[in-house]
């Protein structure tokens, strides 16, 4: 007998989803309505999931569908995210005029994607989440659909993702042939020696989530996706999807690849180095800021990856909450992109940030938090994330990584300083409004206040996160 | 009861920061806002000099140890004093007050955040001399540039920009080295427990790369030379309480670290590696010294002038007898004053004249006859006269370098007759000579308020000048049992390596 209690939190969101489709359909002007009503059930998802996260470890579905840990942590994670993301974009989807009923709607289906990619245990789940995930994503990125560079966006991101699906796809047929099974665990138990045509399954798989991450060499789409998209659309992208797929990295490599660690450790280790690298010196010129925030979290994937590398428990759970640490410095960094705003445009070039210290104090201050934090400084919550980090990856001796890691840093910290500069030392422009919705403003406070003062006491999170142990 | 008085001295400053912060802001507030910041650095400094008086200077164990459970399994929040330790302690808390004293029109906007900034800046600067954990050392030895930056940043001169990003790239490149290090150590010995890595020692084959990564970052922060590049731009371009800060506690840091850290923990690899240390500390001290002589501009004078004297502090430190090292912490509080109040004084006629050029002087005694006695005591702790703290210091580096080695001891010998010759002709060229320039003319004598700060600093300056004993007392106990533990640890590894 399947156990239908756990995937209530699946159940529902498909149910809710159809149902405020319909609710669209037959009502008209009701788009705040179902803004509210996704809000409303992104919360009851929260607690359904909340409620299952005493579950330590549970398949279902012949193991095809998989809660543990690792799986609630992250689904948590990505629903509290949402529910962020979706009080901070409100405003500007309506100023911007794209506050139609589809948006929330694609946003809840993209989020159902990434829950079902959580949680897959087999190769055809997994696929099937992550098409789920993508399609909603494609049509979000050119939501606007009047704007030349939100179409061009959103078409770009077709095109390379659906190549992208297609190598993931032929990956998965490798693996297998090679197999003779979809399931992760019984991959696992069918792998008894090196076989070449399982290297190459693994290869085009990995080429398929790194794309998802961003991760160099197939990053070419993220600068222009993220500029080209409606800012709420891409704090969408910086954020959700990179849980997901680093859900489904940890997962596939350390459940039926585990034996064949030394067949990739030294892919991910070239993913991360060359993200890390690639990230830190393409962001120095950048004068758009959601093209710099694009190369930025290119470089910050990059550190996410190198706790991969580890093949220890360690490594997995610095990796897990760098990206926590992250998905907060992100959702502040575009809580305070979304602030600036004047007589109902927004602004997001490097330059309109100009002398902002004056007028806008607290905003500024907390930029100047947030960027210090990006570029890693103590004690601010974004070194212990690379702190963590760094003392999984020298526990393997690996001191190359880790010099690079560190010395990338450095040239990453040049581009954060150069907008504190231009916020702190140079001359002020016009005020900005300062009327935000308190949704925005809460979030800036609590991701502002989470950067600051996690160092106080950084157990709160390790202990939550100590608990995922994948091998 | 047991009160955290350490941990009470680090967090004042930063409560203090935090309802300036958030206090309202108009201009009649701002001065308040400044009387509350000099009440709560002016608590903070005689917390400190109850410390040292409730301080044991005969044994040469950590003291006020605290020690709670911070990041879990990993690393504790320790924090404790020695002999070594606290009189940087309470440096800090003493130029601290001043540098808040002396903010004045200059720094017209935003007064507020800069007490905000230079009220953090003391708490992380208590904070890294007195962690006994590496990680909460170097979260504190970081954190620092935060403040620094924007100090250099925001209120600093015409280039500030430049001088800000230099200063802060290159000490963030630095301490990333160190960084690894740490969490090398970790992995080698299971704890980043200073008291505890004292005990049981680092393995000899890690000590020499270990102990080349926190030379890097000590290296840039001392800053010894070819690595000192960004102290010249970053004192120009900082505001007087910045420069101030910078050459009286922030280089000092450094030289903290290199007797805490390289030599305690890094006995075999410090031994190791002298002979690089005495090669950069000479070149530094006369190199720096003749490039001192050919400033034109007062404030990079100075700061070359820092450098030379930071030189004879490392040599100081890495002569490993009594003397030298006594005589480099002497040196480093001694710069400490006599620094910060060069800086200071310079600011004062800055203020005036809105020029550092030293040609734009001239016959100030006859206008300013108060200054020009400050300036000369300052001038002459500078040199290490006798009778200054400054003369202490050197002196005893001297003797302990002579006792280890005649030639290195000859040349740092040169750097004190070069360090007057450039400090002099300073002097001479902004106080004496003729009054040249009629924009001199206007000049009005010391204002109370510098008055104050610059005798607080001359009075200390004289006083430990003629009478050590306050200071070598507070550190013999430690700096012996530092040498001690040093010469057993070298001796045992020598003894091995026969076998």
């Amino acid at each position: 007998m399947i156990d239908l209690n756990l995937i209530l939190p699946e159940i529902f969101i498909s149910l809710a989803l159809m149902f405020l489709l319909i609710v669209g359909v037959f009502k008209k002007n009701s788009s705040s309505l179902i803004y509210n009503l996704t809000i409303l059930s992104l919360f009851v998802l929260l607690a359904l999931v909340l409620n299952l996260s005493h579950i330590e470890e549970a398949f279902i579905f012949n193991q095809s569908y998989k809660i543990d840990n690792l799986s609630n942590f992250m689904k948590i994670l990505t629903l509290i995210s949402a529910i962020f993301v979706m009080l901070t974009s409100s405003k500007y989807l309506k100023l911007t005029k794209i506050f139609k009923i589809e948006y929330p709607v694609l946003i809840l289906s993209s989020i159902l994607g990434m829950m079902v990619m959580i949680s897959s245990n087999d190769l055809i789940v997994f696929y099937m989440g992550l098409e789920l995930q993508s399609l909603a994503l494609y049509v979000l990125a050119s939501f606007n659909r009047d704007n030349l560079l939100s179409t061009e966006s959103g078409l770009k991101y077709f095109v390379l993702s659906a190549l992208s699906s297609g190598l993931l796809l032929y990956g998965c047929s490798l693996i297998y042939g090679f197999s003779g099974s979809t399931n992760f665990n019984e991959i696992e138990i069918s792998i008894s020696n090196v076989q070449y045509g399982l290297t190459f399954g693994i290869v085009f798989i990995l080429v398929g989530l790194a794309f998802k991450i961003s991760a160099v060499p197939f990053h070419m789409w993220a600068p222009d996706v993220y500029q080209g998209s409606p800012t709420s659309v891409t704090i969408f992208f910086a954020i959700l999807p990179k849980i997901a797929a680093l859900t489904v990295f940890i997962r596939f490599l350390y459940v039926p690849f585990i034996n064949m660690m030394d067949q990739w450790q030294m892919i991910i280790i070239f993913l991360s180095i060359a993200s890390m690298i690639f990230g830190a010196i393409a962001a120095i010129g950048q004068k758009n800021l959601k093209r710099l925030v694009a190369y930025s979290s290119i470089s910050h994937m990059g550190y996410a990856l190198a706790g991969l590398t580890t093949g220890t428990n360690e490594g997995i759970q610095s990796s897990i909450i760098y990206l926590s640490i992250y998905l907060v410095m992100n959702l502040a960094l575009f809580s305070c992109i979304f602030m600036l705003r004047r007589n109902e445009n927004y602004f997001e070039n490097i330059d309109d940030l100009s002398g902002l210290s004056k007028n806008h104090p607290i905003l500024s201050f907390s930029m100047l938090i947030i960027l210090f934090s990006l570029a890693g400084i103590p004690p601010l919550a974004g070194f212990f994330a690379k702190f963590y980090i760094f003392k999984a990856v020298i526990e393997q001796s690996m001191y190359f990584l880790a010099i690079v890691g560190l010395l990338s840093t450095v040239i990453a910290a040049f581009y954060y300083l150069r907008i504190i500069k231009i916020i702190y030392f140079d001359p002020e422009k016009e005020k900005y409004d300062k009327d935000h919705p308190i949704g925005l403003k809460l979030s800036l406070l609590l991701s502002t206040t989470f950067i600051l003062i996690y160092f106080i006491y950084p157990n709160a999170i390790n202990n939550l996160v100590s608990k995922i142990n994948i091998i | 009861m047991n009160i955290p008085i350490l941990s009470s001295l680090i967090l004042l400053p930063t409560v203090g920061a935090f309802f300036i912060f958030f206090s309202k802001s108009n201009n009649k507030k701002y001065q308040s806002s400044k009387y509350v910041a000099l009440f709560i650095s002016l608590a903070n400094f005689l917390l400190s000099l109850y410390l040292w008086f409730i301080f044991d200077n005969t044994v040469s164990d950590f003291q006020f140890v605290e020690n709670r459970k911070w990041i879990a399994g990993f690393v504790n929040y320790k924090v404790g004093v020695d002999g070594i330790s606290i009189l940087f302690i309470i440096l800090t808390t003493f130029i601290t007050p001043l540098c808040i004293i002396s903010v004045n029109s200059t720094i017209e906007n935003r007064l507020k955040d800069f007490l905000v900034a230079i009220l953090l800046m003391e708490t992380l600067m208590i904070g890294v001399f007195c962690s006994l954990d590496l990680l909460v050392f170097y979260l504190f030895f970081e954190g620092g540039l935060i403040p620094m930056f924007l100090i250099i940043g925001i209120w600093g001169g015409e280039r500030r920009v430049y001088s800000a990003f230099k200063f802060f790239l290159y000490t963030l490149l630095g301490s990333v080295l160190m960084l690894i290090a740490i969490i090398s150590i970790y992995w080698i010995t299971g704890t980043t427990d200073v008291e505890k890595l004292y005990e049981i020692g680092i393995d000899i084959k890690y000590q020499n790369l270990l102990w080349l990564a926190f030379f890097t970052s000590f290296a840039v922060k001392t800053p010894m030379w070819p690595v000192h590049t960004w102290l010249p731009d970053a004192h120009v371009e900082a505001p007087t309480a910045g420069s101030v800060l910078l050459a009286a506690i922030l280089l000092k840091m450094a030289g903290y670290g290199f007797i805490r850290f390289s030599l305690g923990l890094f006995p075999v690899a410090s031994e190791y590696f002298i002979p690089l240390i005495y090669f950069l500390s000479l070149v530094a001290i006369i190199y720096t010294s003749l490039v001192a002589l050919m400033q034109d501009d007062m404030k990079k004078l100075i700061a070359y002038s820092s450098v030379a004297h930071m030189g004879f502090v490392t040599l100081g430190i890495f002569t490993m007898t009594q003397q030298g090292i006594e005589g480099s912490i002497f040196q480093m509080i001694s710069h400490g004053l006599v620094s910060a109040a060069l800086f200071l004084s310079v600011g004062v006629i800055y203020d005036r004249m809105h020029t550092r050029l030293i040609s734009q002087y001239g016959g100030i005694v006859s206008i300013m006859p108060k200054y020009a006695i400050v300036f000369m005591i300052f001038t002459l702790g500078a040199i290490g006269l006798p009778g200054t703290s400054g003369f202490i210091g050197e002196f005893l580096i001297l003797m302990g370098t002579f006792k280890k080695n005649f030639l290195v001891a000859i040349i740092a010998s040169l750097g004190v007759i070069l360090a007057a010759a450039y400090m002099l002709w300073l002097y001479k060229r902004v106080i004496f000579g003729k009054l040249i320039n009629d924009n001199l003319k206007k000049m009005v004598d010391l204002k109370k308020s510098e008055i104050l700060i610059l005798w607080s600093l001359a009075v200390p300056t004289i006083l430990f000048g003629f009478y050590p004993e306050p200071l070598i007392n507070t550190i013999e106990v430690s700096v012996s049992n530092l040498i001690e533990m040093y010469n057993l640890n070298v001796e045992n590894y020598l003894v091995k390596n026969s076998q």
